[in-house]
């Protein structure tokens, strides 16, 4: 009978065993890569009979399509990081995502002449499930932000601000920082601000308030009112465009797009 | 354990499910519950507990019972627990698996492990309290009905019953396709936490798996959609689809580029090949993937990245200095122009001509004039 654990020789032969459990690492890799790919087809099976019982759920209701990203965040996958992946091919949910982000590109694309690339989510929203057309599938906020999140990575620009309860998706690549952030959630009440009031709510300098609504000018993003009475408003057209101003037809804005 | 309710398992309207762990047993106090080993799920509004066995057998409590909770390290021969401190059973408590119990906590023994998100999960809904903003209606009362409700006319209550049952019905379909989902979802975690160990051996090994092994595994990482852990790699990201993408592009972009000055914005390509496509789109990473590749195939085409973020895809044979010597003829003939200026000669998109003129500047052929009335390039006189 042996003596286990003591001497010498108990210390070379852990050694031992250490070199060769790695030894036997390497092997277990390729091995995993083999179990892997056996795995692989069995989910595809799984998920292939998953979608003929359940894919006009994920089609027909948003809510069970949050439920789906919040799920596939949870374990760690992007069902929409490729349109080659299971989840796209089976469950058709990379064509419903991706499509709509052709829509919003084109959306804001045809606006940018008008609001400098700037949009509330709202009015995206809205334009969007118009240019789908009655008989299209429901499109919720969500679904929007899941798109544009997406379309973040060809650059352009894409990002959206917190502003009021809701968003600005911005689809152009200006430099927004904190200050400019700022002032566009100010003038969200009333689709304007005024110097005095930036001034007022902000606490800020007369220069700093100036510095920032021409750069907003600047991009594009805001329009001035010099003739205002009492003193110059500057609108924010992304803004006030529900409120005030004709709505501009897909035929009218083709023919303004650049 | 005598905080818990009977309950059919479907998640209310506004409720939605937050994390699920198999393998929970419960405890009463210090003392194991009188049932098996089963699911624990937490939604927004209520921790629930099913049995693995018999489905039926599903119980429930509100978030708002919760005093506070904590967690209770695995031992040796013992599993990790989280330790629930409860709030006095209110009066109007549903029936449940316990009359009366004499401890005031409950417990979640994880025998599959799981606790650790488990825990997490619980601390953000239990901080977040999202039941509070979104009450969902109490499902109607299996057994006792107060004496107002046995007044109210039967008309009323058919009718009531009705949408009542519709409403089961669309949720029990909703329902279903959710625990096949959440089926669905264990098996690809299991996948996930596969691809995590063999992406740690292949960094450990430094050359042990081969180049066809780590392309062949790369493609599984996309087929399932998790990000790729192994950053030392000869194609990029990128995998056979990619480069086989890449060269469908090289084909099909040609002419538009042509078309367009040699240059077009990524947005743009990808609206372009999405319409053309109109099924099996690809998405934006796809497009990104491809392009990368566009160099290492030899292909006449480049992706490249403006110091603003802007991605285009060029044709190579538009060289930087053509483009620049080109926008410095425009500025020079014209006097002056503005990117939406240079737009309208070139018939290129304004996001691009803006590009060329800064890159102009950029070498200190033009310089420029930036006022409230816009951004006006001049050639550099200096």
């Amino acid at each position: 009978m042996h003596r286990r654990g003591v001497g010498a020789g108990a210390i070379a032969k852990k050694k031992l065993a250490e070199a060769r459990y790695k030894e036997r690492g390497t092997v277990l890799a390729e091995d995993q890569i083999v179990q892997m790919s056996k795995q692989l087809e069995t989910f595809k099976s799984n998920l292939e009979e998953f979608a003929s019982k359940h894919k006009q759920e994920i089609r027909k209701n948003p809510q069970f399509r949050v439920q789906f990203q919040e799920m596939c965040a949870t374990i760690g996958v992007d069902p929409l990081a490729s349109g080659k992946g299971f989840w796209s091919e089976m469950l058709g949910v990379g064509d419903f995502y991706y499509e709509l982000g052709v829509q919003i590109v084109e959306v804001c694309l045809a606006l940018k002449h008008r609001n400098g690339g700037l949009i509330t989510l709202d009015e995206l929203h809205q334009r969007v499930l118009k240019g789908r057309g009655k008989y299209a599938q429901e499109v919720s906020q969500d679904d929007l932000m899941r798109a544009i999140k997406k379309l973040k990575v060809m650059g352009n620009g894409f990002g959206m601000i917190p502003v009021g309860g809701s968003y600005l998706v911005q689809s152009v690549p200006a430099e927004l920082n904190m200050d400019h952030t700022v002032v566009l959630q100010l003038s969200e009440k009333k689709g304007y601000v005024t110097v005095s009031e930036i001034k007022e709510s902000l606490k800020w300098e007369k220069e700093r308030a100036c510095h920032v609504l021409d750069h907003l000018l600047k991009e594009g993003l805001a329009w001035l009112d010099s003739q205002a009475a009492g003193e110059a408003q500057y609108w924010l057209p992304a803004l006030f465009s529900e409120i005030t101003s004709r709505d501009v037809t897909p035929e009218e804005a083709n023919q303004m797009t650049p | 354990m005598d905080r818990f309710s009977w309950s059919n398992g479907l998640l209310e309207i506004n409720e939605t499910l937050v994390i699920q762990q198999r393998g929970v047993r419960l405890y009463d106090g210090d003392d194991k519950a009188k049932l098996d080993v089963g699911v624990a799920l937490l939604s927004t509004h209520r921790l629930i507990w099913r049995d693995v066995k018999n489905h039926e057998c599903c119980i429930a409590m509100p978030l708002s019972q919760i005093l506070l909770f904590e967690e209770q390290a695995a031992g040796i021969g013992k599993s990790a627990k989280i330790v629930i401190h409860l709030h006095a059973t209110p009066d109007n408590k549903e029936p449940g698996p316990y009359q009366h119990s004499k401890y005031p906590f409950i417990k979640l023994s994880f025998k599959e492990h799981g606790q650790i998100e488990f825990y997490r999960r619980l601390t953000e809904e239990m901080t977040q309290k999202r039941w509070e903003n979104t009450p969902v209606s109490q499902s109607i009362p299996t057994g006792t009905v107060s004496q107002a409700g046995r007044t109210r006319a039967v008309g009323i209550v058919g009718i009531e019953r009705k949408i009542e049952e519709k409403r089961k019905e669309t949720d029990k379909n909703i329902s279903e396709a959710f625990e096949d989902l959440s089926q669905l979802m264990v098996k690809a975690k299991e996948m996930v936490e596969l691809s995590r160990s063999i992406a740690n051996k292949i960094k450990d090994k430094q050359g042990d798996i081969t180049e066809d092994e780590t392309i062949r595994f790369k493609s599984y990482l996309l087929s399932m959609g998790i990000a790729n852990p192994v950053t030392r790699d000869t194609y990029g990201s990128g995998t056979h689809y990619h480069m086989q993408l890449a060269k469908q592009l090289g084909d099909m972009l040609q002419a538009p580029l042509e078309e367009r000055g040699g240059m077009m914005a990524l947005t743009e390509v990808y609206c372009l090949v999405n319409r053309a496509r109109g099924m099996e789109l690809l998405s934006p990473e796809d497009l990104v993937n491809a392009c990368k590749m566009f160099e290492s195939l030899k292909l006449p085409l480049r992706l490249r990245v403006f110091d603003s973020g802007v991605m285009v895809v060029q044709l190579q044979s538009h060289s930087e200095e053509e483009m620049i010597a080109s926008a410095l003829d425009n500025v020079t003939d014209k006097g002056s122009l503005t990117a939406e200026e240079f737009a309208k000669l070139l018939g290129l998109s304004v996001l691009l001509s803006k590009e060329r003129l800064l890159l102009a500047e950029k070498v200190g052929h033009l310089c420029r004039d930036d006022s409230v009335e816009g951004l006006r390039f001049y050639p550099n006189l200096f």
